[in-house]
């Protein structure tokens, strides 16, 4: 399999502190890779370099070119989706609002057309509350806007920052569920960010582990879920 | 030590200055020295204590008034209707300030805004014109000589203001350098952090913008007398923004500063004054798109005003 | 009565130009929590590139459709020139450099155009649309055009999908750019609306107010009275405001307080809408669930 995005040394700065240092990895075409590691060890931070909202240096080849865009909407353009820590709702838009604005850079009106029925059918509640200001929905239906929104643009690659957060296990299943459709039946490459090592692991293909702005672990899925030791050692289970 | 001996030297000059400058120029440096009182007061509001105030002619307004009122209503000699119209002041502005702690920030500039919108209106009331003249404004009689001394009036109110302007430096200056001065800057830069180490922010915000309209009340009571007249539209809000040029074009959070802010918006005016001999009445617009260029300048290049850019100048003579 | 009405609706006609001018002012805080204290000198520079036009015979309404035209080109270029390097500054440093755009206009304004206060054109001639009795053509023409300028702004923000960029790059920016929206234009783009609505704004109260390179100053305060007095956070909230005191100070100005002080309405508003409810009439809660 041929990587949809590879990323060599990765930098990545909050004004002047540097908090990635050099990091390496991949998704594979049609993959999904995951990203595991405590409270501070640079997860987000990478999602956040990818899509240029901060400052990065190093090599990011997506589809096989280098990656030029500077600044997230370009990003975005590219066909790269990033739902963001804490969902990235627009609170005071309604719920259909929100979706609009997913497919805001699309001029295919037709195929968004039929996009819109797609995600309803992964999301039925959805459907139900279009006109709600999405600021009233539960942490799971806010979730599920986030990545429907995501899905809209089209991308090819999307980037998720902890789904799982603050939800119900329930909702984490039916949303991983999803996760998991989305990826296996429409060929969406996936890199998710996730605390919890397990669920995503399940879901991932690759997996890399990192601490302190550095991967320390890296490699297939279950060969990670396999090793005792980094399970022990990083991932804390 | 150096800048003691700048002050030192800066002082002697403005002292000596009856002595070779006579008649108009002595009255312009007198309104320089008037300004100076007032940009000062507005500095120790806006630059030290972060406080936005667009409406400072306004408490200039109140200590002209108040002190012409007392002088030519009640008799009062000047030396006590100043203070006690300043002491005005300080209350008008301790009270503006309160409402003012609820809606920092923006909404400060909003309010202070349309108070110097509001103030030549207010001035020109029909019902007080029994105090304030009207619309026709008040005659306020020139000061006497100056402790009996043989001096012409420029001269007296010359030195008066000197003394004054001096007397409120110094008292600014010590403020400034202790504890007051401290919790002043850390309220304007780390608010949360001053208030969780005990400083009082509301106690301290209502009496700076106190002190800061004693002081602009203080300059328009000497100015009153200075002009030997009062009307309300030279308390507009091109009085309260001119203040507030002065203070950015010599530097917020600057004492020296507030001097070369002085000399600014004296002087601009009245050399764009001269410039309608070539250009015509029009000219009358060059003094506010000096302003106008200035601000947006000194905000992009030299936020800490042209004192600023002379502190770095020194320091980097020093170290070369 | 017909006294009192005849002071209602002219009341609402300058209503209608707070109304549009706070609606303006809204539109720029929403998107950076700033106050555009440029807003009115701009307007009057707007108004006296309309009234430069007509002395040069052109008629009413193209050299309306081009001044507002050109406002907007204005409002762009300015934001992108002048108002952008500051973004990350602090407040007091940009509404320094607002008052600063606002003395150069009004100097601009003086120099090109005088200082002789100038009568300006109305459109509106002959009968009043309605309200025969209680007001002039002008006024009834002025209420209909800030109704038209209205319901074309709300219609762009809730119809169109620039117009919901907008709102998304004002609500949530970092939110916005990961779908693509480009947020610095969107700034942009608001400046050259609220740039635009101002040259309307002014060209309805120009032939009320008459046209000097000061004539703003009171409109503006007004304004900020309404959009305070609504909520400055919302903008139907800041357009009943700006109704709201336009027909308020004309009735103190008239009944109550005078003409010759109607200004301190605007203070008292503001600063007794600021101590009793900050938030203003209309200030939204945001019902936000996590």
């Amino acid at each position: 399999m041929s990587a949809l995005l590879s990323v060599r040394g990765l930098k990545a700065f909050y004004g002047p502190i540097e908090a990635l240092h050099g990091v390496d990895f991949e998704v594979e075409q049609g993959g999904v890779t995951a990203l595991l590691g405590a409270n501070g060890a640079g997860k987000t931070t990478t999602l956040r370099a990818l899509s240029a909202m901060i400052r990065r240096e190093g090599v990011i080849e997506f589809r096989g070119e280098p990656m030029r865009a500077r600044a997230p909407e370009d990003v975005a353009r590219l066909g790269v989706a990033h739902v963001p820590d804490g969902r990235g709702t627009f609170t005071d838009l309604t719920v259909e609002e929100n979706l609009k604005l997913g497919a805001y850079i699309r001029r295919d009106r037709a195929k968004v057309k039929t996009d819109f029925e797609r995600v309803f059918g992964y999301f039925p509640r959805l459907a139900e509350r279009l006109r709600q200001q999405a600021g009233t929905l539960s942490g799971g239906e806010q979730q599920m806007l986030a990545i429907s929104r995501a899905l809209l643009l089209a991308p090819s690659l999307l980037l998720l920052d902890e789904p799982s957060f603050g939800l119900a296990p329930l909702v984490v299943a039916e949303i991983f569920r999803i996760l998991r459709q989305i990826n296996q039946s429409e060929g969406v490459s996936i890199l998710i960010v996730e605390q919890n090592a397990n669920l995503a692991l399940d879901l991932a293909t690759r997996a890399y582990v990192l601490e302190t702005g550095r991967v320390v672990v890296g490699g297939a899925a279950v060969d990670i879920r396999a090793d005792d030791s980094v399970r022990r050692a990083y991932l804390g289970y | 030590m150096a800048s003691r001996l700048a002050w030192g030297l800066a002082v002697v000059f403005a002292a000596s200055a009856p002595f070779w400058m006579s008649g108009y120029h002595l009255y312009q440096g007198a309104q320089v020295l008037i300004y100076a009182i007032a940009l000062l007061g507005l500095n120790l509001l806006t630059g030290y204590n972060g406080q936005l105030s667009l409406g400072h002619g306004a408490f200039f307004a109140i200590g002209g008034y108040g002190a012409s009122i007392l002088i030519v209503k009640l008799g009062l000699p000047y030396y006590v209707a100043i203070p006690l119209a300043s002491a005005v002041c300080f209350v008008a502005g301790f009270l503006f300030g309160f409402p003012a702690l609820r809606f920092g920030g923006l909404y400060l500039a909003l309010a202070t805004f349309a108070l110097a919108v509001a103030t030549p209106q207010l001035l020109a009331f029909k019902r007080l014109d029994f105090l304030t003249g009207g619309s026709e404004g008040l005659h306020v009689p020139k000061p006497g000589p100056l402790l009996g001394l043989p001096l012409s009036v420029d001269q007296s109110v010359y030195w008066l203001c000197l003394a004054v302007a001096i007397a409120l430096f110094a008292i600014a200056a010590n403020l400034l350098r202790g504890r007051v001065g401290r919790a002043l800057v850390a309220i304007r830069d780390h608010p949360i952090a001053a208030e969780s180490m005990g400083v009082d922010a509301a106690l301290y915000k209502t009496i700076c913008f106190g002190i800061s309209a004693f002081y602009a009340g203080v300059a328009g009571g000497l100015d009153a007398i200075a002009v030997g007249f009062v009307s309300p539209e030279s308390f507009g809000l091109a009085l309260s923004l001119a203040f507030l040029v002065g203070i950015v074009i010599g530097g917020l959070a600057s004492l020296g500063g507030v001097i070369f802010g002085a000399l600014f918006i004296e002087f601009v005016p009245n050399y764009a004054d001269q410039l309608t001999v070539y250009f015509g009445e029009n000219a009358k617009a060059l003094p506010g798109a000096v302003y106008g260029v200035m601000m947006i300048a000194m905000m992009a290049v030299a936020p800490m005003g042209i004192a600023g850019l002379f502190r770095s100048l020194a320091q980097r003579l020093r170290k070369a | 009565m017909v006294e009192l009405l005849h002071q209602l609706s002219s009341g609402l006609a300058l209503g209608g130009v707070y109304a549009i001018t706070a609606l303006a002012l809204v539109m720029i805080f929403q998107a950076t929590q700033l106050v555009n204290f440029a807003q009115g000198e701009m307007a009057m520079f707007s108004t006296y590139v309309a009234w430069a036009l007509l002395q040069n015979g052109w008629n009413y309404w193209p050299a309306f459709a081009f001044t507002v035209a050109l406002s907007f080109v204005g409002g762009v270029v300015i934001e992108r020139a002048i108002v952008r390097p500051f973004a990350h500054a602090p407040i007091l440093a940009s509404v320094i450099v607002f008052i600063g755009l606002g003395f150069i206009f009004n100097a601009l304004a003086g120099f090109f155009f005088g200082y002789t206060v100038q009568s300006f054109d109305t459109p509106f001639n002959g009968r009043p649309w309605f309200g025969a009795k209680f007001m002039s053509a002008h006024e009834s023409g002025a209420i209909v055009v800030s109704l038209i300028v209205l319901a074309l702004v709300f219609a762009f923000f809730r119809f169109t999908p620039l117009g919901l960029a907008m709102r998304a790059a004002a609500q949530n920016p970092a939110s916005a750019r990961l779908v693509g929206v480009r947020v610095g234009w969107m700034l942009a783009l608001g400046w050259g609306l609220a740039a635009a609505i101002g040259a309307i704004a002014g060209m309805m109260a120009a032939p009320i107010v008459y046209l000097d390179p000061n004539m703003m100053g009171g409109i503006l305060l007004y304004a900020f009275a309404g959009a305070v007095l609504g909520g400055i956070d919302n903008p139907w909230g800041a357009v009943l405001g700006g109704f709201t005191v336009g027909v308020v100070e004309n009735l103190l100005g008239a009944y109550v307080v005078g003409t010759e002080v109607k200004l301190s309405v605007a203070l008292i508003i503001i600063v007794g809408v600021l101590v009793a409810k900050p938030s203003g009439l209309f200030g939204r809660r945001i019902v936000a669930r996590v």
